[in-house]
């Protein structure tokens, strides 16, 4: 109904204009003299300064408006070692580029008003001059060139790669380390990964991927892998190096941290990177927006709390991925050497202890999958024989501490042992275990719960390793 | 009236057309019924307006959709159930509340229509397709083109190409939605999005079409333009149009095979298994482990060697048409005519040197980017001397305020605010931080979106007559370019401020980030003015279609009182164009405010004694 309305309305209103059209039309004609064409050009001359003028006013005062939301300008002022060259480079851009247009604009409205046709007017001849067509080519060249070199030796800066000898470590104390964090982008989410207290990222191969247990298709034979964790936001420490290491596992993406002038896209198959300085901490950062007054309002989603105690860097993505693009976002926390430390030991995967390695296991696969659409493997055999093996390892090895110092025993005990460091399958395990069992039954365990994992702590018996983890068919 | 003085001996380029030579062109034995005159007809005048339509067709479904994304942009918690009827299943409406918002999906759907309908239909076709039929005959004396024939069917590959892209929109599973830009691997992998379906086979059979239609047009223009002129206009006679049309068929002909290679490998990674654009793919929980060993940037190399020279292909008929316009209303030659020549020469090969700037941040080895940078920028060189030209141009003219020039105007203040916002796009260190926010979208429909439309608006209201003997409303005219260029400029101009806030493209809401989510009333007022200047598009239309049949009659054959051969040929004339002889040349086509006694001098005047050809 509305929506009939609406089309008469238009209909009605275009039935206005033709009428008035027509009008003017017929008036022209009775007039039949000059008068009215001149009285036409004055007029639309004249509205065309108007328009002018309230178009170049209109850009200087809506730039105020937006100045606090303007990167660079306002509160944002970039948040990483290089962004304040970009910001520069936008800014003398901008400011360039102003000059021209005000210049450009006013001469065309300017010039149209000037020579509009009025009684006896009469145009020039003048059909082109060198020395003025020379210096609207020289000039323009000689500001490019300013801003090619400017630009390229920013952007030659920002993109080179880290030399071969410098080195990736958990948390850097000289010019020639860094930290190395890895991004992948999938539909529709970032999985992040840490690599953990060596400071080094496994070996992936995408023919490993399983979307429950092992997202990224890690390699387990790597031992760089073991340690690594998977986030669920991105942890900084303030002023130190980071090469973010960034892929895709199913279609384009785009690595997209506002702040920090940082983008970079995802693709598949092919890693990119993006090198850059964090140099404010989320906490500065809140400081800083807290002084301002659109800032000092309650906050959407937390009504207790004001809007600057609630800002967080933000991850993005800024490449059309499909129809969760907008969605992709991931908290990106600044903070002091200290805090960054405390939250890697936090991070189950991040500790060596046998102990965290087996709850870390189980955190990193899940931390990202369960609950999400990815979570496919729930129940699946894989899962159920995934954890079937792990409860045989730590059985066994509560069993084999317990006999550790009987010599002969530990001899029987390796065929069954190796065994279960092979099995794929829950039952296997299990007969490995029972196997186990048998030969070392002579010797009572602590009592203790089976799955209680302090027993566990400080056996090497076995590896409680991940390649037993299932692995995609 | 200039005296055109010649005989039927002088003829030199009607004679292969011996049937058009005929006194009697309006009852051509080939057009005599009415589906060869108007369907499948082979008069460039014809198969001028039906691009224009098939064109001004295509304009309105694809600001349509603009109007319906907008909506969502603008007021992402409004009720849009009542676009059921139009939309059906692409509204969802939440059970509980009754409340119906866009589906994301069709979201994305509808801004990669919006783009490819607007590039390639409206603006590639809809406006080179329509002037260059129109006035390359027209201006440089010719009966029709080379080849009648291609050109018929080039319209009609178009045709069919528009047919088969709209036949896309009533997919069960949605038209194409992966972005015009159509980057593997979304666009070749149906199992990451609905739009990659069904809706991506039409889409680039859609194009293939397309391509061909361009390509058969191109050929046609250039030979046209090469071998056809009437006597006596050498090249450096011929209006800055026709230089235009030529230049921007040779650079179609060189570009559009290239993504129509890129097409095909993709259709072949689809349908044949091949692996040219992906690699180590895993996908809906599978790993594609035959899939390895292609590049999805190479895709993206063969895009934008179409896809950079496609903005000059859509951009050049329009600063030709401004040129002309400008010149003839402010009664004075074109400023510099050969530096303009020039000037689209070098644009023309610096277009195929600058690519990769769309690529700054894909991933393409960095260094790569130098390179691109410093022709990027170069290019702006030749289109500042061309502003500087069309501002020179009006400096001491004798500005004569009717609707053409308006929208001229319009060009040139729309071109510069879009070609400025190009300086900080092609340096890739302040791509880092613009490359896919807002900023692209405003400078982009800027300078080649509203700009090249308004240079289409332009051409249609100053050869109106040319075409149907009619003027269209002058009133109405002012009305729609006022509000056109204030509506535009309303609706791009904040979009510069949510780009310079890092707002990234494509996003189907900005609820989820709080650094996004600020500009809900900027959100708000761009909508708003979209919706202004969609409505007064349709007064356009109005205009148009009304002043086809009830215009103003034309009554004298050059009602502009321009130089150019189009206007010597009789008010609706028929094919073949001039009931006589072909008219000969003599002198540039600028000779306006040359001499006190007279406004004007037409190409066809022989020089006086003594008297030196303009332009020299």
């Amino acid at each position: 109904m509305g929506f009939l309305v609406g089309a008469l309305c238009i209909i009605l209103f275009s039935v206005f204009l033709v009428q008035i059209g027509k009008a003017r039309e017929l008036a022209s004609t009775v007039y039949n003299d000059k008068s009215e064409e001149y009285a036409i050009n004055t007029f639309q001359a004249g509205f065309g300064m108007v328009f002018m003028i309230v178009f170049l006013l209109g850009c200087i005062a809506s730039f105020v408006y937006y100045m606090p939301y303007i990167l660079g300008w306002g509160p944002y002022t970039a948040a990483s070692e290089h962004g304040p060259v970009v910001d520069r480079l936008f800014n003398v851009t901008l400011l360039i580029t102003a000059i021209v247009f005000f210049i450009t604009q006013f001469a065309l409205f300017y010039f149209a008003w000037k020579y509009r046709g009025r009684k006896g007017s009469k145009g020039i001849y003048w059909a082109h001059n060198e020395k003025l067509e020379m210096v609207w080519m020289i000039v323009p060249s000689v500001v490019m060139t300013f801003l090619v070199i400017g630009g390229l030796q920013a952007w030659n800066q920002i993109m080179i790669d880290l030399p071969d000898d410098h080195k990736s470590v958990v948390l850097p104390s000289s010019e020639n380390e860094h930290i190395e964090i890895e991004a992948t982008g999938t539909q529709f989410l970032w999985i992040l990964r840490y690599p953990g207290r060596d400071g080094k990222l496994g070996i992936r191969d995408f023919t490993k991927i399983d979307g429950g247990t092992n997202p990224l298709g890690q390699v387990w034979s790597d031992p760089n892998n073991i340690d690594d964790f998977h986030p669920d936001k991105i942890v900084l420490p303030v002023g130190k190096k980071v090469r973010v290491r960034i892929t895709a596992r199913d279609v384009l993406h785009n690595f997209y941290i506002r702040d920090f002038r940082v983008k970079m896209d995802a693709v598949p198959g092919m890693p990119t990177y993006f090198i850059f300085t964090p140099t404010v901490t989320t906490d500065s950062m809140r400081r800083r927006l807290k002084e301002r007054p659109e800032w000092q309002v309650a906050d959407k989603n937390d009504p207790n709390k004001q809007r600057w105690e609630t800002f967080d860097y933000e991850l993005a993505c800024a490449e059309l991925c499909g129809r969760g693009h907008y969605s992709m976002r991931r908290i990106v926390k600044i903070v002091s050497d200290e805090e960054y430390l405390a939250w890697i030991d936090a991070q189950e995967g991040g500790s060596l202890s046998a102990e965290g390695q087996v709850e870390g296991v189980k955190t990193q696969y899940f931390a990202n999958i369960k609950g999400t659409a990815a979570d496919v493997l729930a129940s699946s055999e894989e899962m159920k024989n995934y954890e079937g093996i792990m409860a045989a390892k730590v059985k066994a090895n509560a069993k084999i501490e317990a006999a550790a110092k009987d010599v002969s025993i530990m001899a029987q005990v390796q065929v069954p042992l190796k065994a279960l460091r092979l099995a794929t399958t829950a039952a296997d395990a299990e007969k490995a275990f029972s196997e186990i069992d048998r030969i070392t039954a002579g010797y009572s365990t602590v009592e203790t719960p089976v799955m209680d994992t302090t027993a566990v702590a400080d056996t090497t018996a076995v590896e409680i390793d991940t390649t037993a983890a299932p692995t995609p068919h | 009236m200039a005296d055109i003085s010649v005989t039927d001996q002088d003829l030199h380029h009607g004679e292969d057309h011996g049937d058009h030579g005929h006194d009697d062109h309006h009852g051509d034995k080939y057009q005599s019924s009415f589906i060869d005159r108007y369907l499948f007809s082979m008069d460039h005048k014809t198969i001028a307006k039906q691009f224009l339509m098939t064109g001004m067709f295509w304009a309105v479904i694809g600001a349509g959709m603009s109007i319906i994304f907008r909506l969502q942009l603008g007021f992402p918690d409004a009720d849009l159930s009542w676009l059921q009827p139009l939309l059906g299943g692409w509204i969802d409406i939440n059970p509980s509340t009754g409340v119906g918002s866009l589906n994301p999906d069709f979201y994305y759907a509808l801004v990669t229509m919006h783009g490819t309908i607007i590039v390639f239909f409206v603006l590639t076709a809809g406006l080179s397709g329509t002037f260059s039929n129109l006035l390359i005959p027209l201006q440089i004396g010719a009966r029709d083109m080379a080849s009648p024939m291609l050109n018929m069917f080039s319209y009609w590959f178009f045709f069919l190409s528009g047919v088969v892209m709209f036949a896309s929109l009533f997919l069960n599973t949605g038209p194409f939605s992966g972005g015009w830009t159509a980057y593997p691997p979304l666009s070749e992998l149906p199992q990451a999005s609905d739009g990659s379906k069904a809706g991506m086979t039409l889409w680039l059979l859609s194009l293939v079409l397309f391509v061909v239609s361009v390509l058969l047009g191109g050929i046609n223009y250039i030979t046209t333009i090469l071998n056809m002129r009437t006597k006596g206009m050498s090249m450096f006679r011929m209006p800055l149009t026709i230089w235009a049309f030529l230049v921007t068929a040779i650079i179609g002909l060189l570009s559009f095979p290239v993504i129509a290679s890129g097409f095909f490998m993709v259709l072949f990674d689809r349908a044949l298994g091949t692996s040219f654009f992906l690699n180590e793919i895993y996908v809906a929980g599978e790993a594609l482990t035959e899939r390895v060993g292609g590049s999805a940037i190479l895709f993206q190399h063969l895009f934008w060697f179409l896809g950079h020279p496609e903005v000059y292909i859509i951009i050049l008929p329009a600063m030709g048409i401004v040129s002309e316009v400008l010149s003839v209303h402010s009664r004075k030659p074109i400023f510099g005519y050969k530096a303009m020549v020039f000037s689209i020469l070098a644009i023309a090969v610096l277009s195929f040197l600058v690519w990769a700037h769309h690529m700054f941040m894909t991933g393409m080895n960095p260094f790569v980017a130098n390179i691109f940078v410093l022709f990027t920028l170069i290019i702006a060189v030749p289109s500042a001397v061309k502003v500087f030209n069309w501002i020179a141009t009006i400096w001491g003219g004798n500005l004569r305020f009717n609707t053409p020039l308006l929208f001229a105007i319009g060009f040139v203040s729309l071109f510069i605010s879009g070609g400025l916002t190009g300086l900080f796009l092609g340096n890739a260190a302040i791509d880092i931080q613009q490359h896919d926010t807002y900023f692209v979208v405003a400078h982009f429909h800027v300078v080649m979106g509203v700009a090249a439309f308004f240079g289409m608006f332009a051409g249609v209201y100053h050869w109106f007559p040319r075409m149907f003997g009619r003027f269209m409303n002058e009133t109405l005219g002012k009305i729609h370019f006022w509000g056109t260029l204030i509506g535009a400029y309303a609706i791009f101009g904040p979009m510069h401020y949510l780009g310079m806030a890092g707002v990234p493209r494509r996003y189907y809401s900005f609820d989820t980030f709080s650094a996004f989510a600020d500009f809900d009333m900027m959100n708000k007022f761009m909508t708003i003015a979209a919706i202004v200047v969609f409505l007064i598009q349709i007064l356009f239309l109005i205009n148009f279609f009304y002043s086809i049949y009830k215009g103003k009659k034309q009554t004298t054959m050059n009602p502009w009182e321009a130089t150019t051969l189009e206007w010597t040929a009789p008010i609706n004339a028929g094919h073949g164009n001039w009931p006589g002889a072909i008219p000969h040349v003599h002198r540039w086509p600028y000779d306006l405010s040359r001499y006190e006694d007279r406004d004007f001098v037409p190409q066809t005047e022989p020089l006086a004694e003594g008297e030196i050809d303009g332009g020299h």
